[in-house]
């Protein structure tokens, strides 16, 4: 605990690092922190008090940034992006393809680092983390499901369940009884000790759904989760995601250029050149339902 | 599809996780069963990846096994023939030129030794580049459920221990076998004029350098694919 003073309206707080911006007039206090002995936005303390430990927002990016530099060109991917995503919303990324849906997943799913801005989850300032936190809140608090499935091919359906659970170091009977539990709850009970490539692409994708579940996440990151799978089977997944964000209360971010995933979606988000075009609401999305469908045709030509 | 009471037993999203922690390395122990697994699973690709290993020790011992012969057999000729000797120690001029002949014969083979050397370091870095690139998006895919870089290269380097070990056994088999069948073509009974504990010996060396080529070959693309950012890990295309 430390307290700190408000640069800006003289506001004395006590904090234990949990709580960024002054209560008065939100004004970053994180440099006034880190002067008190905090690392930026960390939380060093478990609070007790509960309202501290669940702040509205799950995600936020800030100003977020990023540049590729593919020999002497530079090309912007992101260009300011900030959005604030809620804890328990099934938010959907929508973009044509070169977007920088794939971009953005990356930055908040702690895989890359943006060239400028910041992203926080649950108010923890991802670029402020070593290595070490990265990992574990990559193995704890993130789901990740990809496109191409990215199934350990050699690992069969159980034992890719488990990996993220061996590296969260939990006990073998315990793993294989959760592992197990998980593939049936996605529809996979009967193909426990199966090699992903004696499955079918929706199969691996549900394969892949229960590993991301593997270590009760906060968050489940999909980026084109239905990219690859014909549309019935791609409706199945959107569904069971639908299913678990409703059952579980997890956060789900889903990029995707699939027209079926507004449906279920709580907000879209739409992306184009690096930057966030318009916000829908589900409030929104029920009113013009009618009107989005041709709005949003021609992008999905440009589909991958 | 959900069974509702299941999902809720099951599965809860933990919302509230206090401080960020720190992920703690898994022991040598259990890279070990996951490396075990890796290589034994996909042997044949393995040995596929691993042909440079292969090839260059089979060369090595292939060079090692012709020595031994021909040592074998040209000492089995020297005692079979002592009543010759007599005959050849009058002719002076003869003895040096066998003697000249023996000289350029050993750098001969010191040649071919250091050759299959290159042979052996060259073949086995590309194959161990070849296994950690080759696998690039399966580390990055790892790096994003939790793996530590440190991990990652202790895999890579059992794996590559192992594979080199194996690759090696069978480089040395086939160049053996291969070369012994020559010289049983040349000279009939040439496996009883050997000896064996220097052939042995050889044998074991060709392993030993092999597995530590492997390993050491292995070290500077493991580090370099685990330190990858997770994202262009799983961006490569192969
Ligand atoms: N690793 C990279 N190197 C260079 N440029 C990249 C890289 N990844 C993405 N880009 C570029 O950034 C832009 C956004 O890409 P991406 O985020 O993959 O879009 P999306 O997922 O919406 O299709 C594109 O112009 C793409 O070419
Ligand atoms: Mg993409």
């Amino acid at each position: 605990m430390a307290r700190i003073e408000c640069p800006e309206c003289g506001h004395t707080e006590e904090t234990t690092g949990l709580v960024t911006v002054c209560p008065e007039c939100s004004t970053d206090l994180r440099n006034v922190m880190e002067e008190v002995g905090h690392r930026r936005g960390r939380m060093r303390e478990i609070a007790h008090d509960d309202s501290m430990t669940t702040h509205e927002f799950i995600v936020r990016t800030k100003d977020l940034h990023k540049i590729y530099i593919m020999g002497e060109v530079e090309v912007p991917a992101l260009r300011g992006v900030e959005i604030n995503i809620r804890r328990g919303e099934y938010l959907s990324i929508m973009g044509p393809s070169g977007s920088g849906k794939s971009t953005l997943f990356n930055m908040v799913g702690g895989l890359d680092k943006p060239t400028k801005g910041t992203c926080f989850i649950e108010e923890v300032d991802m670029a402020q983390l070593d290595a070490f936190e990265l990992a574990w809140l990559r193995c704890r608090k993130i789901g990740y499901i990809f496109q191409t499935f990215n199934l350990i091919p050699v690992m069969t359906a159980l034992e890719n369940v488990t990996l993220p659970m061996i590296f969260a170091g939990m006990s073998s009977d315990e793993m294989m009884d959760r592992g197990a539990l998980l593939l049936d709850l996605v529809g996979l009970g009967d193909r426990l000790h199966h090699k992903p490539f004696e499955l079918s692409g929706g199969q691996q994708q549900r394969v892949a759904v229960a590993r991301a579940l593997a270590n009760n996440p906060a968050i489940v990151l999909a980026d084109e989760p239905t990219g690859n799978l014909d549309l019935q089977t791609g409706k199945e997944i959107i569904d069971l995601l639908k299913e678990l964000n409703e059952e579980s209360g997890v956060t789900i971010i889903s990029a995707t250029h699939d027209l079926k995933m507004i449906d279920v979606s709580d907000r879209v988000v739409h992306i184009r050149d690096g930057e966030v075009e318009r916000v829908e609401n589900r409030a929104d999305l029920d009113l013009d339902v009618g009107t989005l469908g041709s709005d949003e045709k021609p992008e999905l030509d440009e589909g991958e | 599809m959900i069974k509702s009471e299941l999902a809720r037993k099951m599965y809860k999203s933990e919302t509230d996780w206090g401080e960020v922690q720190r992920q703690v390395t898994l022991s040598w122990g259990q890279a070990g069963s996951i490396a075990y697994r890796n290589v034994t699973m996909r042997l044949g690709r393995a040995l596929i990846t691993a042909a440079g290993v292969v090839l260059g020790i089979a060369f090595l011992t292939s060079v090692w096994t012709a020595n031994v012969a021909q040592e074998g057999i040209m000492e089995y000729e020297a005692t079979s023939a002592t009543a010759v000797a007599a005959e050849e120690a009058a002719l002076a001029p003869g003895a040096e030129e066998a003697e000249a002949e023996e000289r350029a014969r050993a750098a001969r083979q010191a040649w071919l030794v250091i050759m299959s050397l290159l042979v052996s370091a060259v073949g086995i870095t590309n194959s161990m580049l070849m296994s950690v690139t080759e696998r690039f998006r399966e580390i990055g895919t790892m790096k994003c459920l939790g793996a530590l870089d440190e991990f990652i290269v202790r895999l890579f380097l059992i794996e590559s221990a192992v594979l080199g070990l194996l690759g090696s056994l069978l480089g040395a088999l086939v160049g053996h076998g291969i070369m012994m069948l020559v010289y049983m073509i040349r000279q009939a009974g040439v496996a009883a004029m050997m000896d064996w504990g220097q052939m042995l010996i050889y044998l074991a060396i060709a392993l030993a350098i092999g597995t530590v080529l492997s390993l050491v070959a292995a070290v500077p693309p493991a580090v370099r694919a685990a330190r990858m950012p997770p994202a262009a890990a799983l961006a490569t295309e192969i």
